[in-house]
């Protein structure tokens, strides 16, 4: 079902200058390289070369001065790797902002019975004042262990998610890990993802990766029965229900998910990820480091796949279901031609509605690149798309997804992303909270793309469903018609096309 | 009453900054001023000798017992000591945690807000070791001290320090008011100790206030608890501490911006006075005492 379009490199490229002129040279010369146009799908599958030449420069310190939307290293690790597990608390160790304000922000669904045996929605934190940051605050630490014992004693472990002040003063978390791991026989881990590392939320994920490997895998003897049909789901944080939506086509296909990473997860299950059979990888950027190493150290394959819409849905089933064999790829083909009454209903009242709308989008992770299809297959074309946070691998693969031409930016700043927006006036902007009311004042549509704006699930059949709905709300409601004011409007018309109030209306 | 005048006191650990700053400004009360002690050092010991006693209660330990540094009143962190002396120790964490910069910020800070620099002509601080980070600073930020004196003596390790201070110094001093005082020599009876405390001065375009001769009274004194100054008022020794007073209370407005020079200027000097031996030097010896031994 994919689309066939080309977008305007050269007016992109000419945009991408015009923008940069308002800089000063130097900010000009170092933002040039995080800015780029697609060569396009045969370019990319060139070789490498071609790549270099899609891809723009990445994973770069933002510059001082300029607005952009990344996050810290506590937020890779506390708010997305370690926050969804659910029968773990997780202490936002250090001053109580940082705790307070990334509280409960990535609707990470989960079963379980908050207060009692999961803590996903609850916040805690260890709350410093001055006198913890003279005096140190390992005391502390281990009051606040022992409270979180006394207080909810279902509780299945602790991470400890460190704050940047943690890494200034020089506290010894590991020794307190240790020493109340012990105590209360249960599994605590320190995670050094104080703020001021790296530079922005990605080097988070990599240490809370890390801190799986050091502090839970080998660690306790799980008396788990393995299957060789025994998959992992890595890297689905399970916003708005996306993993229950995965997870019912896996199993319907005869595999058994023994672990969804870290959406609606249980330590348990990443305790007995090095058993399984293959780790199916979703969100490649926050959860690729543990995969590699589990394909190192325990032999396990992982492959990459991609839930958004039919036609990628499609594609990864039957991917998934050729490492399997026959049996599966039968059972994966009879589960497709069983959702394509469901398919053939939503594209038939949906694609009318949003065919040849244009789409704008700026989020991190994976989605710049996974949803590019899933709009596709609605008839939508993807105009520009860019990463909060994404390496070289990640433009890489972006390549392989977008059409010629397709304005690509890289840790975009406010003053970019407006002018781009303004330039092209897509149909749909989908990025954040940060963007929505910019973008609408604009008189343009949006969608959060990080929180599905309250919506969801997007992923898998069912969640396409909803992602097209989602689409056509934001897209044809009525109220843009009412956009201008009726005077102008008034205006308009009376002057016979030719119009002062600067919109084209075509 | 003159203006308030901040000083303070900084150099290698143990060359003996404490009992000198503290038996200078007990000479200093005999010139009829009024003296504020700040000692800022985890270790609390800044005050012992003006006190005759180890400082109890400094602003950090009372400030976590008592919840946060809000909660003190400065009453009761400000004991009077020898010749009407008030003395303040910052305190902090045991060795190896927390962080003792942030608190020696923390207690200048509740110092200033609450009045303690009312009504004295002297303030002065005195501070451990190296300048090993911004906290310890602090007293040398934000028109504090508007003059350090830099403790030393004829040692490697203490000129070293010496130089690295005067680096901390220059930078708040383009910024800021802060000014080398000078650098005060502590005998250790090293070769060509006088000559090479001056010599570093004259590079670090400063001067050398005072050579404080070694003498043992000072240890006597010290074991009771009390300065020179206290212990033996007619000794020897407090008369070149009253000296040392007399220059520091003259040598107001007198500081210079500190010239730190480069570890190879500094080792090349070593090398001159003969204090530190080249790498060919040191292999001449060597073979020397090789050939003694095998004949």
């Amino acid at each position: 079902m994919s689309l066939d379009y080309e977008n305007d490199g050269d007016f992109n490229s000419r945009l991408i200058d015009e923008v940069l002129s308002q800089y000063p040279d130097k900010t000009a010369k170092r933002r040039k390289k995080h800015l780029g146009v697609a060569k396009g799908r045969e370019a990319a599958e060139q070789g490498s070369d071609a790549l270099c030449e899609t891809g723009v420069k990445s994973n770069i310190k933002s510059i001082p001065g300029v607005m952009t939307v990344r996050g810290c290293a506590y937020a890779g690790s506390k708010g997305v790797v370690w926050g969804p597990i659910k029968d773990m608390v997780h202490i936002s160790h250090g001053p109580v902002g940082c705790g307070h304000y990334s509280w409960s922000q990535r609707r990470n669904y989960y079963v379980g019975l908050t207060g009692v045996d999961a803590f996903v929605t609850m916040q805690f934190t260890s709350d410093f004042q001055e006198k913890d940051i003279v005096f140190g605050g390992d005391k502390k630490l281990e009051k606040l262990i022992d409270e979180v014992e006394q207080l909810f004693p279902l509780n299945n472990g602790v991470s400890l998610q460190s704050e940047c002040p943690i890494g200034l003063i020089g506290d010894d978390i590991e020794a307190v890990a240790r020493k109340k791991a012990k105590e209360h026989d249960k599994t605590i881990v320190p995670v050094r993802c104080e703020g001021f590392r790296g530079v922005s939320q990605s080097l988070g994920h990599h240490i809370a990766n890390d801190a799986i490997r050091d502090w839970v895998f080998d660690k306790k003897e799980t008396d788990f029965e393995p299957s060789s049909f025994d998959v992992n789901v890595i890297g689905d944080y399970n916003i708005g229900g996306d993993a229950w939506a995965s997870r019912i086509l896996l199993e319907d296909m005869g595999l058994r998910v023994v672990g969804n990473w870290s959406g609606d997860a249980t330590l348990a299950e990443v305790e007995r990820a090095p058993k399984a059979t293959l780790n199916l990888i979703h969100c490649y950027r926050s959860m690729n480091y543990i995969a590699r190493h589990m394909e190192e150290k325990y032999g396990i394959p992982w492959m990459e796949y991609n839930f958004f819409g039919p036609s990628q849905i499609e594609a990864s089933l039957r991917n998934i279901a050729a490492f399997f064999g026959p049996e599966t790829q039968d059972k994966a083909e009879a589960l497709i031609t069983r959702y394509q009454p469901l398919v053939q209903s939503v594209t038939e009242k949906y694609r009318p509605r949003l065919d040849g709308k244009t789409v704008m989008l700026y989020v991190g992770g994976l989605r710049p690149r996974h949803v590019i299809t899933a709009y596709e297959d609605l008839g939508m074309e993807i105009v520009g798309t860019g990463y909060e946070f994404g390496h070289g691998d990640d433009y890489e693969r972006t390549g392989h997804y977008v059409k010629k031409g397709t304005l690509i930016y890289d840790d975009v700043t406010g003053y970019e992303l407006e002018n781009f927006i303004e330039a092209i006036r897509p149909d749909l902007v989908g990025s954040g909270i940060k963007e929505k009311y910019p973008v609408q004042k604009m008189g343009i549509p949006f969608r959060q793309m990080h929180s599905w704006d309250y919506s969801g699930p997007y992923h898998g059949y069912d969640g396409f469903a909803i992602f097209a709905r989602d689409m056509d709300l934001a897209i044809n409601n009525p109220v843009w018609g009412l956009y201008d004011p009726p005077w102008k409007e008034t205006h308009c018309s009376d002057a016979g096309g030719v119009c002062s109030c600067g919109r084209d209306d075509e | 009453m003159a203006a308030l005048r901040q000083i303070a006191f900084y150099g290698k650990g143990g060359i003996g900054k404490s009992t000198t700053s503290q038996n200078t400004l007990a000479a200093l009360v005999e010139l009829g001023q009024k003296i504020l002690i700040v000692g800022c050092d985890p270790k609390a010991d800044s005050t012992r000798l003006i006190l005759n006693s180890k400082a109890q209660g400094t602003v950090l330990d009372l400030a976590a017992t008592k919840g946060s540094v809000e909660d003190l009143e400065l009453g009761d962190v400000l004991k009077t000591g020898y010749g009407g002396i008030k003395c303040v120790e910052s305190g902090g964490p045991e060795p190896g945690v927390g962080c003792a910069g942030r608190g020696v910020i923390t207690s200048i800070n509740f110092l200033e807000e609450n009045g303690a620099y009312d009504d004295v002509d002297y303030v002065s601080y005195d501070v451990l070791g190296d300048v090993v980070c911004g906290g310890f600073a602090m007293p040398i930020r934000e028109n504090k001290a508007q003059e350090i004196y830099i403790v030393m003596s004829g040692e490697m390790m203490a000129l070293y320090a010496a130089n690295n201070i005067a680096r901390g110094i220059l930078k708040y001093a383009s910024a800021g008011s802060v000014r080398l005082g000078g650098l005060i020599c502590n005998e250790r009876q090293t070769d060509r100790e006088l000559d090479l405390a001056e010599a570093l001065a004259a590079k670090l375009n400063s001067k050398l206030i005072h050579f404080v001769p070694r003498d043992n009274i000072v240890q006597h004194a010290e074991l009771r608890k009390m300065t020179v100054i206290q212990y033996a008022p007619r000794s020897k020794q407090a008369a070149e501490y009253r000296w040392l007073a007399e220059k520091i209370h003259s040598n107001s407005g007198k500081g210079t911006i500190p010239t730190p020079i480069t570890m190879e200027e500094l080792e090349d000097m070593l090398l001159d006075f003969g204090i530190m031996k080249s790498d060919e030097q040191m292999l001449e010896e060597l073979l020397a005492k090789e050939v003694q031994a095998t004949s």
